[in-house]
């Protein structure tokens, strides 16, 4: 077992060009900039971050799922090492049998038109990891009772089930190639919050039981609190803040998360008034400021924040901050 | 205090192919001017569809019981909405008297027009404005909800403005025909958490400006918690438990509520797991008998939940919940 | 005011399992029947099309030439009564028409109805030869004793209007089957590459389907009809103007295919399988396919009107199909004279056989397309 990260990227970026002007410069979007992350094994990552953060799509292109434009992301599992920019053919296939995505909606995720069972052996059947039916079935049967499934329901339709219900099917199509890496892009985020504990709690049951490594995707701070161990920040494609969650929550060192932590309506009804309010919007993706993304926003903004943008450092025990000025703020 | 509104025993069922539908059950409350009040709920507890009763927007399907009665006390007088029969008469509450924004602006706002050109439009239906008088108003309207730059917003199209400000933009236009009653249907659920607190605020300043009443739906307590005076508790189209705020979100008496409560990711207490709801909402095809939450009820006792509805018993002076187990305990 | 909790529990779990397992096919199923409209017009089809595939068995006579009733040309329907002034009988009867000419008429023929000589009908009777599914027959459903009846009356040569009616339709029918299915074919091929592929592919086949939908049907039939040589038999005839219309009904069926594929290839459990490392070919076998039959169908359904109608104006103007083949565009071609719009109303009643099947066809289309996207309410 090393202790290297599973999945790790360098300076990551995935570029969508703008359709349009055929003539005049060629416009893109930034979705991802620069990004460089470590993903120990066995670990619950969390990524947060609003919208435009770029935060779906980089989970996305660790998964291969989406073009990667510059930058490496390096896979290592102990058997396999991959170089995902350079994936394909074989080895692709090969990766995909590792590295899952469980998807947001629960309602679009699942073809209306094949049983339970279907959905949940086709990644069997297509990566042909079993040899025989029985096999197969064998394997779908295991994985839907850990996803609290019964044997009723493979026989069914995903219009006989709740959204709880359909996004559990949807974990466990994910699980049953047995993968190392699963990204759950914003998993919970459509489901009722009653159901949503529940489903939170079986990832990390079945995080702790396959010994998989989670990247969980949310734009829900409150939720990544409870359940991740590590948490990364991130702002219109670039990563701000990284830290253990502990750290992240109790200690904030940059001023969006720190934003981003007082915004979330407490549940005490008398404590109004005591968030700090960020004014202005979102700027768009494909107009970033220049120097760094946050200072059209920030209230601590000072001159070098407009030209230079700021990298990451270390500012603690696993704890890295892109800010020119985070030392500074902390002392205050 | 002004009382605002009343609703009386609104019981609302649906005629659907698969036969009678219930998706509101002998609901009522009230509301005073300058109140705001929360009705929480997660999906199928009917709250969208109370709401949406208070102007007579239901499908066509839909089947009012006679003992419902909603009154809304005007200046003018009190208007019995159950009366009123056909759209005419409905005009003058629909967007006159009654506002009411939704969830999702860019359905709300007709792509193809100009939202200075519906904010005019409504203004010319409802009140006694002519063109020039009511682009006044738009943009000041528009100003005051905090979008700069109003008199160029006003001439654009509801796809050019980011979420935040299609929001507010609809905000403005359900203000400015200054009604009484504003019913805001899950209207920073789809906005960013930055952006939904400041969305939020601009509300409770508007309520205080305008002295209006405004009815809250979503299904974040959190949201409730910071912005309401009074909470209703909805589930299956029953209300479970109401009551002023902080009464219901302190001291919650009945189990649904003590369960969202729980199942809610606390920031302040990462070490407790996420306690879920039992099982999953019923299908409104298959309503329990008796208590309606008596089938995910942990602490249900056999017998009397499953066979009998609750009724209302006081826990407090201004807080009631319709529970067997909190009628034995004995309430004030 | 809770549902009653007194249902029985068994009937209630055995309907929700059923629609818990419903495949798509049976929910589709289950919505159409609801609608009325639909339903009646699928009976109607049903009536119609087994009429036309049975038609020889059903009408008494040949509808070619060879079956032409000589005595009674251009003859009145002869409705079959059981009672006259001679009394009843369990059979039902016609009459007798003598024809004769003489200066009285002005050397017309003249038809005149004896009563007292009663032809009674018969069923099951031998009569003319014909072959269906290959096999030779010579019995069918109804004749008379004596000489012909005709139900629907007869046209200038003596043919038998009803005989001819339900061969045309059968004709009809099978002219739109080859067409709708010769486009359907081309529709998804080309529709579904252009769909599944998009980019430059899509552009491309876009521009070949536009150009061919914009040729002209009239001027190329003309062509056609030029250039088709005479010796062809009917039946080649028949084959070349379906294989035709099906070459250029293509388009918009090839259309609708890709805008179905471009919609669905984005959905997320498409995705959801790529990410298995999921062949094209799985993908659409097991995915896009599934996803549109239902709205091919009802296209296809759709669509069969338009291809019998067309037919049938080709066949009007003369550019279609000829005698011996019936169809209602052969039919139609003897009535543009005033002698028929005044004296013989009969040969309009083909008509409304096929003003039926055309709206049937509509009704069971519509019926289909709101019933064909079960799953759009299943959102909360």
């Amino acid at each position: 077992m090393t202790d290297k990260p599973l999945i790790s990227a360098r300076d990551l970026s995935v570029h969508y060009p703008m359709r349009g002007n055929v003539l005049g410069p060629k416009q893109v979007v930034r979705a991802v900039e620069g990004v460089n992350i470590d993903i120990e094994r066995s670990n619950f990552y969390g990524l947060v971050g609003e919208s435009g953060s770029g935060k779906t799509t980089l989970g996305r292109a660790m998964l291969k799922a989406t073009p990667i434009t510059h930058g490496d992301v390096t896979y290592d599992d102990g058997q396999v090492r991959y170089n995902l920019s350079t994936l394909k053919g074989a080895e692709l296939k090969d990766y995909r049998s590792r590295a899952q995505l469980i998807f947001q909606d629960p309602y679009a995720a699942l073809s209306p038109r094949m049983t339970v069972r279907d959905i949940i052996a086709e990644p069997l059947e297509v990566m042909g990891l079993t040899k025989s039916r029985e096999e197969t079935d064998q394997r779908v049967r295991e994985i839907a009772a850990k996803c609290r499934l019964n044997l009723e329901h493979l026989r069914r339709f995903p219009h006989a089930f709740s959204g709880g219900q359909r996004q559990r099917i949807s974990i466990a199509r994910a699980l049953v190639s047995r993968p190392q890496f699963v990204v759950a892009d914003e998993s919970v985020a459509a489901l009722d919050v009653s159901i949503q504990a529940d489903v939170l709690n079986l990832l990390k049951s079945i995080q702790q039981d396959m010994g998989l490594t989670f990247l969980f995707i949310s734009h829900d701070l409150s939720v990544v609190a409870h359940i991740c161990d590590h948490v990364a920040v991130m702002y219109l494609g670039r990563l701000v803040e990284t830290a253990p969650t502990r750290d992240l929550f109790a200690a904030p060192q940059h001023p969006y998360t720190k934003a981003l932590l007082s915004a979330i309506p407490s549940l005490d009804p008398d404590d109004r008034g005591k968030a700090q309010k960020l004014e202005g919007e979102i700027p768009s993706p494909t107009n970033p400021p220049p120097g760094c993304k946050f200072q059209t926003r920030c209230p601590f903004a000072i001159d070098i924040c407009r030209t230079l943008e700021p990298k990451l450092e270390k500012s603690g025990k696993e704890h890295d901050v892109a800010c020119h000025r985070w030392k500074e703020l902390m002392e205050e | 205090m002004t009382r605002l509104l009343e609703v009386d025993n609104l019981t609302l069922q649906f005629d659907t192919d698969e036969g009678r539908i219930t998706a509101v059950d002998d609901v009522s409350f009230a509301l005073d001017a300058g109140q705001v009040m929360g009705l929480v709920g997660e999906s199928g507890s009917g709250k969208s569809v109370t709401a949406k009763a208070l102007m007579k927007l239901n499908p066509g399907n839909a089947v009012y019981s006679d003992k419902t009665k909603i009154t809304l006390h005007l200046e003018s007088g009190s208007v019995d909405i159950m009366s009123l029969r056909n759209s005419t008469e409905m005009q003058v509450v629909r967007g006159g008297a009654i506002s009411m924004i939704f969830q999702e602006p860019m359905a709300s706002f007709a792509p193809a027009i100009t939202i200075g050109d519906q904010m005019v439009e409504q203004l010319l239906i409802h009140t006694k404005l002519n063109k020039k008088g009511a682009r006044e108003l738009s943009i000041e309207m528009l100003d005051r909800v905090g979008i700069s730059d109003a008199a160029m917003r006003f001439g654009q199209y509801a796809f050019e403005l980011s979420g935040g400000m299609r929001q507010r933009a609809m905000i403005a236009m359900a203000l400015s025909t200054k009604p009484k009653l504003l019913i805001a249907d899950e209207p920073t659920t789809a906005l960013d958490v930055t952006i939904q607190a400041q969305v939020i605020d601009l509300m409770k300043d508007l309520v205080t400006d305008f002295g209006m009443g405004i009815i809250f739906i979503t299904h974040d307590l959190g949201v409730i918690a910071q912005t309401a005076d009074h909470v209703a508790v909805m589930y299956l189209g029953r209300i479970v438990e109401q009551g002023s705020v902080r009464d219901v979100i302190r001291t919650p008496a009945h189990p649904y509520t003590k369960g969202l409560l729980a199942a809610l990711p606390n920031l302040h207490d990462l070490d407790s797991p996420l306690v879920a709801v039992p099982g999953d909402i019923p299908s409104p095809l298959e309503r329990p008998s008796g208590c309606v939450f008596h089938t995910r009820c942990s602490v249900a006792l056999a017998g009397r939940c499953q066979t009998e509805i609750p009724r209302f018993s006081n826990v407090s002076a201004n807080h009631r919940a319709a529970c067997h187990l909190v009628e034995t305990k004995g309430g004030i | 005011m809770t549902d009653a909790p007194n249902m029985d529990v068994n009937v209630n779990q055995k309907a929700k399992d059923a629609y818990f397992t419903a495949s798509q096919g049976q929910l589709i199923w289950t919505r159409f029947k609801k609608q009325k409209a639909a339903m009646v017009g699928a009976w109607i089809l049903v009536v119609l099309i087994i009429s036309g595939l049975f038609a020889p068995f059903l009408t008494p006579y040949d509808p070619t030439i060879a079956g032409r009733d000589k005595t009674y040309q251009n003859g009145a329907p002869q409705l079959p009564s059981f009672c006259d002034e001679n009394g009843c009988s369990w059979r039902p009867f016609v009459y007798t028409y003598e024809r004769e000419r003489s200066i009285k008429t002005n050397f017309r023929w003249v038809n005149t109805v004896n009563i007292e000589k009663r032809r009674y009908m018969q069923f099951f009777v031998q009569g003319d030869e014909y072959t269906l599914l290959g096999l030779g027959f010579s019995t069918h459903l109804f004749g008379v004793d004596t000489g012909k009846v005709h139900l629907f009356g007869t046209d200038s040569t003596g043919k038998d209007i009803l005989s001819r009616t339900f061969h045309a339709i059968n004709t009809s029918m099978a002219v739109g089957t080859i067409g709708v299915f010769i486009s359907f074919v081309l529709a998804l091929i080309i529709g579904g590459v252009s769909g599944y592929y998009g980019g430059w592919i899509d552009s491309g086949l876009q521009m070949v389907t536009d150009a061919v939908r914009t040729i002209p049907a009239i001027p190329l039939f003309m062509a056609l009809a030029a250039f088709i040589p005479d010796t062809w038999s009917a039946e080649m005839r028949f084959f070349f103007i379906s294989i035709i219309l099906g070459f250029i009904g293509w388009p918009t069926l090839a259309r609708r295919v890709r805008t179905h594929l471009l919609t669905e290839r984005n959905q997320e459990y498409v995705l959801a399988a790529k990410l298995c490392g999921a062949s094209p070919g799985h993908i659409i076998r097991r995915h896009l396919l599934p996803s549109f039959t239902s709205y091919i169908i009802v296209d296809l359904v759709i669509s069969f009107p338009y291809m019998v109608l067309s037919e049938t104006a080709l066949s009007f103007i003369g550019l279609g199909l000829k005698d011996p083949v019936n169809s209602l565009g052969v039919m139609l071609q003897s009535v543009t004279s005033a002698d028929v719009l005044l004296n013989y109303q009969w040969y309009f009643i083909p008509v409304i056989f096929f003003i039926t099947l055309v709206l049937a066809f509509v009704f069971v289309g519509d019926g289909l397309r709101d019933a064909a996207d079960p799953y759009s309410d299943t959102k909360k």
